[in-house]
């Protein structure tokens, strides 16, 4: 646990002058071209953007599934090649082991790392107790709601104490109420792991609620549009959301992914015309109809 | 997101959150009054409705059967098909108890179990494996594919003359064909079952830094294991269409062997007993495997 509960921040990741281009029959696909970021230690950083532009992508070179065209992805100044249980994930489907209880799945990692059976049976309680799952820890996973699941999946990816947490829109398939309670519990095991986070969504105040930092995407291929600075104070609270500081961060990020998502739609709605597309996206972010 | 019965939402509060979600929480069930024997047999009847209903109505058109068969068989009605030799249900069951004290059809009974014991679990055992690791490894799978196809289609039944050309022994061929009936139906199911494995799963264990071996025993093995029992209940199916296919044939023992001689001797009423016998033995070898998947298998409740 005394690695778990680290004290010092870690986990500095820079992804540069990256491309990637998937090989299909049509030839290369380019997903992503000509991205810079960077995370910093113990930093919470989002990447928002319309639909498709490549976040996953980034994400998964991150975490080594794939294999930059050019470019380099390290983490702590190591050359990433492939996944590692230092870059734990957390992925939008869930992807518990269904064969296994809560408790054995958050075991997992520790197992593959050879630790003795009562012992890491120890450190998932604890690690269940911290995300109040203590109650579910012999159940299977098909039993448990989606925030649930996505607790158990969020515990899991922090037990063997990666340096980051990579996370892919993991709150998308939940319902608002729960994706509130479940970015406080995000937020309240970071601020204790002292671990960096990038983190993936199309929910534009999630990415504000919770980040240090956003990244905007422009559509495909996809490249590093704006870099925003969140300084909001922490503790974050619901109530912040009413502010007119996030009120402000939220409209110039919202105007700059409309753009982006125009961009990438534009080849499909050119009949219907950009006037009627904005009045009916009013008020909403488009995001969200996305 | 901007509903205001949100923002009370307590921060910090670990516990709580627990609550606030819909979703099973038998936890959170509070501890009543220990109900009366009364409330909790209406409470057994309620949930097991459907069940009992399924077994009342089971019972009731077994009997129906018997029932029809009885007075088919005692008209001696011939009505396209002809009854008049076919033995009545009382005639069988008299043949029955006379049987079950005749040492004799017991050994048919066992040595035919023994056969399926041996075929079945030659099949599994080289079936499943072979089919993890065609399901792994690409090449593997490109040299045993082919040949299995070509010989797939080929009934078991089929392979009878060879099985005699090639086996010193007709145990042994017999045996043989009991292993070929299952083994196939075993390893494309198994394959089957490899080639659904979610890739999701497969990165999760990757990032949680599994490698090669304990990604194979912990999520393709896991993962395929419905398959594979789908696999073994066929297989076992297809075991006794063989077994007894090959005992009629070529057998000096064996239930099948034993229901072709009851024809062959004119004992009409063995003839049925074997067919009865048959029946119930493979009903429960299916009921085995069902049951041992349901162990295997503790987070399939369903
Ligand atoms: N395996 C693949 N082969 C070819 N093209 C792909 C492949 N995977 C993704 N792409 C393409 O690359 C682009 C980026 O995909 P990616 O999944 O990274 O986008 P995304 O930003 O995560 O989108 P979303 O918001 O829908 O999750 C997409 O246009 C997609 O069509
Ligand atoms: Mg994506």
């Amino acid at each position: 646990m005394s690695e778990i509960l680290a004290s010092t921040p870690k986990g500095h990741i820079e992804v540069r002058n990256f491309s990637l281009a998937y090989e299909t029959i049509e030839g290369p696909v380019q997903a992503v071209t000509d991205t810079q970021i960077h995370v910093k230690p113990g930093e919470f950083v989002s990447i928002v953007g319309p639909s498709g532009c490549g976040k996953s992508t980034l994400l998964n070179a991150v975490a080594g599934f794939l294999k930059p065209t050019t470019g380099i992805v390290t983490v702590d100044g190591e050359r990433v090649n492939g996944p590692s249980a230092e870059r734990g994930m957390v992925f939008q489907q869930y992807s518990l082991f269904p064969w296994k209880t809560v408790r054995e799945n958050v075991e997992f990692g520790l197992k593959m790392r050879g630790m003795p059976r009562s012992q890491r049976e120890r450190a998932a309680r604890t690690l269940l107790g911290l995300a109040g799952l203590e109650a579910f820890e012999k159940h299977y996973p098909e039993k448990l709601s989606g925030g649930m699941k996505q607790r158990v999946g969020i515990v899991r990816a922090l037990a063997t104490g990666p340096k980051v947490l990579l996370l892919d829109e993991p709150f998308g398939a939940l319902d608002a109420q729960t994706r509130v309670i479940m970015q406080q519990i995000l937020t309240n095991m970071w601020q204790r792991l002292k671990i960096s986070v990038l983190f993936v969504t199309h929910d534009i105040d999630e990415a504000i609620f919770l980040s240090d930092r956003v990244y905007c995407m422009t559509a495909r291929p996809g490249s590093i549009k704006a870099e925003i600075p969140i300084p909001l104070e922490r503790p974050r609270q619901q109530s912040m959301m009413m502010s007119s500081e996030f009120l402000a961060l939220r409209r110039g990020l919202m105007s700059l992914i409309r753009e982006e998502s125009l961009k990438a739609m534009g080849g499909e709605i050119n009949d219907m015309g950009m006037q009627g597309l904005s009045i009916e996206l009013h008020g909403h972010s488009l995001a969200d109809v996305i | 997101m901007s509903s205001p019965a949100l923002v009370r939402h307590p921060e910090d509060s670990m516990p709580a959150t627990a609550i606030a979600e819909a979703g099973p929480a038998p936890a959170a069930t509070p501890p009543a009054a220990p109900p009366s024997f009364g409330t909790l047999a209406l409470r057994w009847y309620r949930l097991n409705r459907a069940g009992l209903r399924a077994i009342a109505i089971g019972v009731t058109s077994l009997i129906a059967f018997l029932l029809v068969w009885h007075l088919l068989t005692t008209y001696r009605v011939v009505f396209f098909v002809r009854f008049t030799n076919v033995p009545s249900p009382l005639a069988v069951y008299a043949s029955f108890s006379k049987a079950m004290h005749d040492p004799k059809f017991l050994m048919h009974i066992l040595l035919s179990c023994r056969r399926i014991f041996i075929g079945f679990s030659l099949a599994a055992i080289v079936g499943v494996p072979l089919g993890l690791i065609m399901g792994r490894f690409k090449l593997v799978h490109e040299i045993i594919f082919p040949v299995a196809e070509v010989l797939r289609p080929i009934p078991a039944i089929a392979w009878v003359p060879m099985a005699i050309m090639l086996w010193p022994t007709n145990e042994q061929s017999i045996v043989f064909i009991t292993f070929l009936g299952s083994f196939f139906p075993i390893l494309v199911n198994t394959l089957h079952g490899m080639s659904l494995v979610d890739p999701v799963l497969v990165r999760a264990a990757q990032c949680l830094g599994a490698r090669e071996r304990s990604i194979f025993r912990e999520v393709y093995f896991p993962a395929s294991l419905p398959h594979i029992f789908t696999g073994l209940t066929v297989g076992m199916g297809v075991a006794w269409v063989s077994l007894i296919a090959a005992e009629m044939i070529s057998g000096q023992y064996g239930i099948g062997y034993f229901t072709w001689e009851a024809y062959s001797l004119v004992q009409y009423a063995d003839i049925a007993l074997g067919m009865i016998a048959i029946g119930v033995l493979g009903l429960g070898s299916s009921l085995f495997i069902r049951g041992a998947g349901r162990l295997v298998m503790p987070w399939r409740t369903t």
